[in-house]
């Protein structure tokens, strides 16, 4: 059996975020297969949120999500790593501020 | 307080063997996501069998000592009751034979294919559902209290199977044939469901125990509704098999006890 053959018989990818409590965002925590966004939600149910670890979840079906290319992370990321400026650190603040 | 023990031991071991049957699937579920639905959905079902046996098993110690040995025709356990020995949650389990076990024949039924395990769900959970919310009204505070915790598990395994229903009947033509002939295989098994022993009637005159026959018309209702949206056929056949609950089982109970409780009778008293 070639791959593609293979990969046709398989159900689509989904990637599963979930929010742990109210108010809190939903966070990346795995994927799974699943035929159409409801069987996705019910699989992730039980697949993800089985210890309480969750109030909400969100699907999306992985094709849906674009990345940036790792090869060129370089590029992207380290030109940050010399500008510490960016950070606000450099203000000083008023005794009452307690909860910067 | 005998009916009342019998009873109480009917709704555990419905619980009990339906979950083992359903644990079955451990490791052989079609796709890893639904193996884990199906062992978290069987889980489910053993944990409420526990609070029903560890209810029983209260009643049962609180039995006049000659009385204990009227209830049961099973050698193990009644050693164990002759040495004068409290009983716990696992004795009923693991020590009683085929016919003193009283869960209805649905539940002993084999997985067979996706489809009858399917089928097999969906009659019974949209059945537990409708019996769970009757026995929130128990007399029995305990019972209703299982209830209570067992509702919120079983109205998603009720989603869970009619879902698949949904997707098998009307899926292919492959899978709408299986479907469909699951269910026609599993029909006869449903007219239980709505019958009671004796037992149960005594109780359910009580107010502890629920009349089941009430609910036939509204699970009717309900399964017909998701069979309709399956683009599925009722089965027409109105024969139904009946002597689960007094002990009358199919072959294939035999064989679950056997696996279930073959360490406890090689071994008595083993833990691990």
């Amino acid at each position: 059996m070639s791959e593609q053959k293979a990969n046709k018989n398989e159900w689509p990818l989904w990637e599963v975020f979930i929010r742990s409590k109210a108010g809190l965002d939903h966070k990346h925590v795995g994927s799974l297969h699943a035929i159409d966004e409801q069987m996705a939600i019910e699989n992730a149910r039980d697949v993800y949120t089985r210890r309480m670890e969750g109030v909400s979840i969100w699907v999306v079906e992985s094709k849906h999500i674009h990345a940036s290319d790792p090869h060129k992370a370089a590029d992207m990321f380290e030109p940050a790593n010399d500008k510490i400026y960016r950070h606000p650190t450099f203000y000083d603040l008023p005794d009452e501020l307690t909860h910067m | 307080m005998k009916n009342h023990i019998l009873y109480t031991l009917q709704l555990a071991d419905n619980a009990l063997i339906y979950g083992h049957r359903l644990g079955e699937w451990c490791g052989h579920g079609p796709v890893l996501e639904q193996d884990i639905a199906l062992t978290n959905i069987s889980l489910d079902y053993i944990g409420q069998s526990r609070s029903f046996y560890q209810h029983a098993a209260n009643l049962f110690n609180e039995l006049p000592e000659a009385e204990k040995l009227e209830l049961f025709q099973s050698v193990a356990l009644e050693e164990k009751i002759k040495k004068a020995e409290k009983l716990d949650e696992d004795d009923f389990a693991y020590l009683r034979d085929g016919w003193d076990y009283r869960n209805i024949m649905l539940t002993e039924q084999p997985n067979g294919d996706w489809a009858v395990t399917v089928a097999r769900a969906f009659f019974f959970d949209v059945f537990q559902a409708l019996y769970y919310t009757q026995l929130l009204k128990s007399k029995d505070l305990q019972l209703a209290a299982i209830a209570e915790k067992s509702l919120k598990e079983v109205s998603y395994h009720k989603r869970w199977s009619a879902e698949w229903v949904i997707r098998l009947g009307d899926g292919t033509e492959e899978s709408h044939a299986k479907m469909q002939e699951a269910i026609d295989n599993l029909w006869s098994f449903t007219g239980e469901m709505f019958t009671m022993t004796a037992e149960e009637k005594a109780m359910a005159d009580t107010g502890i125990a629920m009349d089941t026959t009430l609910l036939r018309s509204k699970w009717m209702e309900e399964v017909t509704a998701i069979m309709d949206e399956a683009t599925l056929k009722m089965p027409e056949n109105n024969w139904m098999h009946d002597g689960g609950k007094n002990g009358r089982h199919s072959e294939h109970l035999g064989y679950i006890l056997a696996e279930l409780q073959f360490m406890q009778r090689a071994y008595p008293g083993m833990e691990w």
